[in-house]
């Protein structure tokens, strides 16, 4: 495999305030990366020094290889980028706007890259329509319809389901994922399901820093990062408590009910396991066990807050 | 340059496909023809001088509601973003901007040409003045458009963008006429009259084309347009 998109000690601060510190990271190609941070993270900073919009203060890009600083139009060109709030020519008709977009970046079958785009997209019943006209899902699609014209190398995504309905997040996780099979996506988003549902690599970025890059398998099963199952009893079973503190990796037990635990616990796969083993060898007589907050989720949370209270002091 | 194409073909739609073009070319023929033939018929002789004097004042308005938008209305709705991440240099987006300002104006321009015919019938009209004139106009207009260009660039406000213009525009004008240059001291009166739009115009309206007019009117395009590109480089806020 081959890195396609390097940051190296990048620096980027608005005034006093530092958005992007000192960030590094690897990006191979045709990996589906989440870049996950809350609201003001950096995660759109980081984006726009990708995409060659601002200038990094220190530090390095590398788009392809070459230093984006040096050539510019060039990073550009193998790049497709979709901004935060998915901005558009309201006042143009989606044909008209793909057609400024594709002649603009030069595309050479301007027909085909529209109509392929368009196919992808959903978005041929359209094409004649007022992009200002259509509802949320579809403009959405016309961004990314926008991003894949010119059938980039790196696909960057910031906040794509952002402010849509269910459905219409389903039909755009579709889509990036049908995208990610042959494109390098970058996919930006607060929301942690999101970036479950399509990354193979999560990097969670929080105040300008990273503060995890794994894979979401590795992430899960870390040590910080607590998953809380639910265990149900049909009726109240005895020393339920006594056994499952003798489990390993097991921290925290609560009982909310006669027959309800709160079973906190590092990682998520072997302590599922543990749990129906243990259930069964005890002949417990059990309702239900289920997964009430995923490991991953709370990892993000525990990541992210800590890193405030070390700020605050 | 293939790409500044695009983007004033891009720009001169958007201008087009507005019913606010039609309004402004209406309104620009109706008022400049109303103001001129209303003083034309009373004083009776056959000359467009006070046509060409009202025209700066008229572009005052006008113009700064046509490039208010121009970059102003990117800025807000974050298209300035997609613009900017495509291949394409920072120049050539700043000569499209204005050259589809220009050809918008110059066709506002090209509907006067009708005042000109009329007086002709009136009587015998000397052509001379009338045609370097005119070259003043389009001159003028497209120095105005720098400007009022610029000034969007600065803002997401299009109202601020208006206003500014027209501010700016404004002294550019005031200062080359008699009452503000005199309070100047002699030795400098001479140079401030020679930064002001208004004395460059009047220079061509006397029917002969100065190559110092020209060059002025060059220079004030080319230097507004380079702050343009020095203006939308600095994003980084």
């Amino acid at each position: 495999m081959n890195v396609i998109v390097e940051f190296k000690d990048v620096t980027k601060s608005y005034g006093d305030i530092p958005a992007v510190e000192e960030v590094s990271f690897e990006l191979q190609k045709g990996e589906i990366l989440g870049f996950l941070g809350p609201n003001g993270a950096g995660k759109t900073t980081a984006m726009k020094l990708i995409t060659g919009y601002m200038p990094a203060e220190k530090g390095t890009v590398f788009v392809n290889g070459s230093d984006i600083r040096e050539d510019p139009l060039l990073a550009r060109k193998s790049i497709g980028y979709l901004p935060e709030n998915n901005p558009l020519y309201t006042d143009m008709t989606v044909e008209e706007y793909l057609n400024f977009i594709a002649q603009m970046r030069g595309v050479k079958n301007i027909r085909k890259a529209k109509d392929s785009a368009m196919e992808k997209c959903g978005i041929k019943s359209v094409g004649h329509r007022i992009i200002g006209h259509l509802s949320k899902g579809y403009r959405q699609r016309v961004g990314l319809a926008q991003a894949i014209l010119h059938d980039p190398e790196i696909l960057i995504l910031d906040e794509p389901v952002n402010g849509l309905d269910p459905k219409q997040i389903t039909e755009i996780r579709n889509l990036i994922k049908e995208l990610g099979t042959e494109k390098t996506v970058i996919l930006c988003s607060h929301i942690l399901s999101e970036v479950e549902a399509v990354a193979d690599r999560v990097l969670i970025i929080d105040r300008g820093r990273i503060v995890a890059d794994d894979t979401i398998e590795n992430l899960k099963e870390r040590e910080k990062g607590n998953s809380i199952f639910v265990l149900e009893f049909l009726e109240e079973e005895k020393n339920v408590a006594e056994v499952l503190k003798g489990l390993e990796k097991i921290s925290k037990i609560d009982q909310i009910s006669n027959t309800t635990f709160k079973i906190t616990a590092a990682g998520e796969k072997e302590t599922g396991h543990q749990l129906f083993k243990t259930a069964s060898k005890n002949k417990w007589k059990v309702s239900q066990i289920y997964l009430e907050s995923n490991s991953l989720e709370n990892m993000f949370l525990t990541l992210t807050e800590t890193e405030k209270e070390e700020g605050d002091r | 340059m293939r790409q500044s194409w695009v983007v004033m073909k891009k720009e001169l739609s958007g201008y087009l496909n507005s019913a606010v073009a039609y309004i402004f070319f209406t309104l620009f023929l109706v008022v400049l023809s109303f103001l001129f033939f209303r003083v034309y018929f009373l004083v009776g002789v056959v000359s467009m001088n006070e046509f060409f004097n009202m025209i700066p004042w008229i572009f005052l308005l006008f113009i700064p509601s046509v490039t208010m938008k121009s970059w102003a209305e990117e800025r807000k709705s974050g298209t300035m973003e997609v613009l900017f991440t495509m291949p394409v240099r920072d120049r050539d987006l700043v000569l499209g901007k204005f050259l589809a300002g220009f050809f918008f104006v110059s066709i506002a321009i090209a509907l006067t040409f009708i005042i000109p015919f009329l007086v002709s019938i009136t009587g015998n009209l000397d052509m001379g003045p009338v045609v370097t004139s005119y070259l003043g106009v389009f001159l003028l207009a497209a120095a105005y458009i720098a400007i009022g260009n610029l000034v969007s660039s600065f803002t997401a406000n299009q109202v601020t963008a208006f206003l500014v213009t027209v501010v700016v525009m404004f002294v550019l004008m005031i200062i080359g006429t008699e009452p503000v240059y005199s309070i100047f001291p002699s030795a400098i009166a001479d140079i401030v009259r020679n930064f002001s739009l208004s004395y460059h115009f009047q220079s061509i309206q006397r029917g002969v084309v100065d190559s110092r007019d020209i060059v002025y009117y060059f220079s004030i395009i080319f230097l507004f347009l380079f702050y343009n590109v020095r203006s939308i480089e600095s994003r980084n806020w």
